[in-house]
């Protein structure tokens, strides 16, 4: 057991690093995506029937294909196209495209949860279009759908792991070049694990509790 | 991209079906005993199962993957890289499925459960005939769409070498130096495939609603 303890205590500074990535890319993807997952579901109610199939298309996609696919695409694939990403741009591209995806109907559902006599009061008082957004509708769908979107950043730190495939230095890819260089895969992979749970356990708690304490308020 | 590669990269079908079916079927039948031993009175055993879940599902599932092919596999037991995705999958999707099998026990209608016990019905026959059949219209549709993620998350299994649709894609594009079509056309693969699991589930869940409406 000293000897597990020792061993982490050795490669605990690499793996901190890892996790730092792992955390950047996480932040950083969730930064991009959920402004952009707002955008989507307002622009999938557009009037302009190209935009809105082009959103669609979007979410589709985002939310269809694997993330491991979206990853290695925008990695080994956009370089063909003369766009050549550094694995941590890529990696933000790619979980930020699905962050969108995911959150846009998200906050779809938000903005459908707020009464339709909102609605009518704002246009009855004049607003504009921009106001009526600003003002009414998204800080009330965004109250709805705060404990979704907070569930789903927890699954984003999760899905950070899988930037692995494309070498980025995050904490699983950390974990990994330790297991190979010392042949001790388990100890290390076991704190890998436990690091992902310490975070994503108490987020798992907390957006319980959010829930609970927005259920009781609604 | 030639057709030949298209071949190649749809011949990974088979691997892909076989880990997500196999991880499912495991977390179908894992899932009940885990979401009864939640539910249970005693309070070892819900505390047990709520540390069980929380902790499967807070570890990414490649981590789980990981730990045991390379894990297991450097010096405990040796495993091949098929039965470590579905276990690994399959163990994660339990404790998904005992948090659905828990919602739809609690979407139960009390009185069901009342009328069960005022008619001094067997409680196994009446939970084989009266409790079983609601429950399994109301997992229904959650089941469906988890089992389209798991369908996705899959392709994890070709990060251990498993030759599924995600592994033969970027072994193509490594062959072939073009890294956007491989990536591209398994990407719709993936979602074409997506559709008629979505639209099973949805004539399913149509079908067992209309019966329960008259």
């Amino acid at each position: 057991m000293s000897d597990i303890l020792s061993f982490w205590g050795t490669y605990l500074p690499q793996i901190l690093d890892g996790l730092g990535i792992s955390l950047k890319v996480t932040g950083a993807s969730l930064a991009i995506g959920i402004p952009a997952g707002l955008a989507l579901a307002l622009m999938v109610q557009a009037k302009s029937r190209f935009l809105r199939w082009f959103c669609l298309a979007v979410v589709e996609i985002g939310r269809g294909a694997p993330a491991l696919i979206l990853l290695q695409f925008a990695y080994f694939g956009l370089p063909n196209v003369g766009v050549s990403l550094t694995s941590f741009a890529a990696a933000v591209a790619a979980l930020s495209w699905s962050t969108a995806a995911y959150t846009s109907e998200i906050i779809r559902a938000g903005l459908q949860a707020v009464p339709r006599g909102q609605i009518e009061a704002s246009d009855a008082l004049g607003l504009s279009f921009a106001d009526q957004l600003r003002f009414v509708l998204v800080p009330q769908g965004l109250r709805v759908a705060a404990p979704a979107l907070l569930g789903f950043a927890v699954l984003m730190l999760q899905a950070s792991s899988l930037a692995f495939t494309i070498a980025l230095p995050e904490l699983l890819s950390q974990a990994y070049i330790i297991g190979t260089t010392t042949f001790r895969y388990m100890p290390i992979l076991c704190l890998a694990g436990l690091l992902y749970a310490c975070i994503c356990i108490p987020a798992t708690l907390l957006v319980g509790w959010f829930e609970r304490r927005l259920a009781r308020h609604a | 991209m030639s057709w030949d590669f298209a071949i190649l990269i749809l011949s990974g079908l088979p691997w892909t079906i076989v880990v997500t079916i196999g991880a499912f079927a495991m977390g179908l039948i894992l899932g009940a005993p885990l979401c009864a031993m939640h539910i249970s009175r005693n309070p070892i055993l819900h505390f047990l199962a709520l540390a069980i879940i929380i902790f499967l599902r807070s570890i990414p599932p490649i981590v789980w993957v990981f730990l045991l092919f390379f894990g297991l596999g450097s010096g405990f037991i040796s495993i091949g890289a098929i039965p470590a995705t579905i276990i690994a999958l399959g163990v994660v999707t339990a404790a998904n499925m005992a948090e659905i099998y828990r919602g739809s026990l609690s979407s139960i209608h009390a009185g069901q459960w009342e009328a069960i016990s005022a008619l001094g019905l067997p409680p196994v026959s009446s939970f084989k005939d009266i409790i079983l059949p609601q429950l399994f219209r109301v997992t229904l549709p959650s089941a469906a769409s988890y089992l389209i993620g798991l369908f996705k998350d899959s392709a994890i299994a070709s990060t251990v070498g498993v030759m599924d649709i995600a592994f033969l894609a970027n072994f193509v594009a490594r062959k072939s130096f073009d890294g956007l079509t491989p990536f591209a056309f398994a990407a719709v693969l993936y979602i074409l495939i997506s559709i008629p699991i979505a639209l099973v589930a949805r004539i399913a869940d149509a079908r067992l609603r209309q019966k329960v409406a008259q």
